[in-house]
């Protein structure tokens, strides 16, 4: 097995009486695109700039790709690709001419031209980088963190205040990220954003990590039960416990006198399929049907109420 | 790539940003041109007889070349440094392999290069418009006294910049510490019209010194040396001083 890109174990940190982060332990593989949620103030940014090599611990051992970052030196920063919770540009410069002020910072970089395509800023080259949208901008700020073509990149929330649809941009750009070989770590509030991007994804609270796992099972989720919920209108049969027992205790009444019918399902096809044989022998129509896993969201809700 | 080239590098992209800051054109080089013309129109060019007859105007060339400097190196630097440091660019430049000293080095070096600029459109202006004497003879002392004052400033510049806490306060605070020193230093008032007390307080801080010292190289009256060396050693010791400051309270990212 190849050595993790990124080992934490144990790490500590205090801000004199509040502990950020409070014995957490994390492996990241190489190249994998892998998702850091948490609350705010649950340590990640801490974490994230201990691992930049930014912040100092207090105790545990660290290393990312094989050097302890608390002593960071030049060949390390080669290797590595930062951007900041904060879009950090100047202004006044092109995106071209940002992209080769960093560039003239590594001993081998990617072409200028290249990274102008591989962030989708083709039609923005010469413009000044205080001209650009905020979503621009931070596709720049990605663009200057690849400059040094990175074998890891650090990315801290990188789409928060985004549209949808410059989150889109962004996304498919940082997906592409995957293809180039890099590993990518990178923190998020949105659980879309890591369903998206990432391979798998940690939840940390209150300063550890509480659960590691593929968005798809994370938590347990792809053990959870289904969700199916429907409505029946005024007057029309209402299915009871002859149909499905767990339709027992699922009904509330609706305001125009129906029924809003909703339970947890173990089975769900066998019960999808029994309730809908009942509701075509009846003449039923089960409005507005839905069949919902839990969500990410769900999951991650679960995990950081405590 | 050598110390040299790295400095370089980053003094190419100073300088661009620089020229592109409708800010920094102005207040750095349009202001003092303008503080020049407007002194030289309200004062004339009547001799100052407590400074060997020197016309007002001539007096006001080497005066505005010590606003212009102390604006080129320290009040720049005190802005830019900050605006940097709170955009995060500091701290982005400190992820890269790039060494930190040539983030500094870079805008220093931009800071001397629009000084050495400054001496030579205020003293151009100083002929064209007053007749004021290029001191030709005394270049090399006109160039060391620079030399030493851009230092000492840089120094200071960098240092301010711990106690400025936001890019929005940089300028209220800079000018807090200069504009009552061009003032009380001779700089934007004759120092005939200053009383000998006022000017003794003043000759303790470095505006006043970098002042007389400049005085003292564009003088064609009174000097023999063209150096003062009592004052150039008060400059470079402010700069010292600014030097250990910064390197013990810089900081390279934004509060918090």
């Amino acid at each position: 097995m190849p050595e993790p890109v990124i080992s934490i174990e144990g790490l500590w940190k205090s801000y004199g009486d509040v502990e950020a982060v409070k014995g957490l332990d994390l492996r990241v593989e190489e190249k994998e695109v892998f998702a850091v949620l948490g609350p705010n103030g649950a340590g990640k940014t801490t974490m994230l700039e201990i691992l930049e090599g930014y912040r100092s611990r207090d105790a545990g051992r660290v290393e990312v790709l094989g050097t302890d970052p608390s002593t960071p030196d030049p060949a390390w920063r080669e290797r590595v690709g930062i951007v900041l919770q904060e879009t950090a540009l100047e202004t006044l410069l092109t995106v071209r001419e940002s992209l080769e002020l960093y560039a003239g910072y590594y001993s081998s970089p990617r072409p200028v031209e290249e990274v102008i395509e591989l962030v989708g800023l083709e039609e923005k080259a010469d413009a000044r980088a205080g001209k650009l949208s905020g979503g621009q901008m931070r596709r720049l700020d990605v663009g200057i963190a690849l400059i040094g073509d990175p074998d890891l990149l650090f990315l801290d929330e990188p789409t928060t205040g985004f549209d949808p649809s410059a989150r889109r941009h962004a996304w498919q750009m940082i997906a592409g990220l995957r293809d180039l070989g890099k590993t990518v770590l990178l923190t998020t509030h949105y659980m879309d954003e890591a369903q998206f991007l990432a391979d798998r994804v940690a939840v940390i609270n209150r300063g550890r990590v509480v659960a590691v796992d593929t968005p798809e099972r994370l938590g347990d989720r792809e053990n959870l039960s289904t969700r199916i919920s429907f409505r029946i209108a005024a007057g029309m049969p209402i299915p009871g416990v002859e149909v499905l027992q767990a339709l027992d205790g699922a009904r509330t009444e609706a305001a125009d006198g129906g029924a809003e019918i909703g339970f947890e399902s173990d089975s769900p096809t066998t019960d999808l399929n029994r309730l809908a044989a009942w509701a075509v022998e009846h003449g039923v129509e089960l409005q507005g049907i839905e069949v919902r896993r839990p969500s990410l969201e769900d999951v991650y809700l679960e995990l950081t109420a405590r | 790539m050598s110390s040299l080239s790295l400095a370089v590098h980053e003094f190419r992209f100073s300088q661009k940003v620089f020229w592109r800051n409708p800010g920094s054109v102005f207040f750095t080089v349009l202001l003092p041109v303008i503080f020049l013309v407007i002194f030289g129109t309200i004062f004339g060019s009547d001799p100052i007889e407590s400074l060997g007859g020197v016309p007002t105007t001539t007096y006001y060339v080497p005066a505005i070349v010590t606003l212009a400097v102390v604006s080129a190196t320290m009040v720049s630097l005190a802005v830019n440094l900050t605006t940097a440091r709170e955009a995060g660019l500091l701290k982005r430049g400190r992820g890269t392999p790039q060494p930190a000293w040539v983030f500094i080095a870079g805008r220093v070096g931009n800071a001397i290069v629009v000084s050495v600029l400054m001496v030579v459109v205020v003293t151009a202006i100083g002929r064209l418009l007053y007749d004021a004497p290029v001191p030709w003879g005394h270049i090399p002392e006109i160039g060391l006294t620079l030399i030493v004052g851009a230092a000492a400033f840089c120094c200071l510049g960098v240092a301010m910049t711990a106690i400025i806490p936001s890019r929005e306060a940089a300028p209220a605070i800079t000018n807090v510490i200069t504009l009552p020193l061009y003032f009380l230093s001779g700089v934007f008032i004759p120092e005939s019209e200053i009383p000998d007390g006022v000017l003794s307080f003043s000759g303790i801080f470095p505006v006043r010194n970098f002042f007389e010292a400049f005085f003292t190289a564009y003088d064609p009256v009174s000097s023999a040396t063209g150096l003062e060396w009592g004052n150039l050693a008060l400059v470079a010791l402010w700069g010292v001083a600014g030097l250990l400051l910064a390197l013990r309270f810089f900081r390279w990212a934004p509060k918090g």
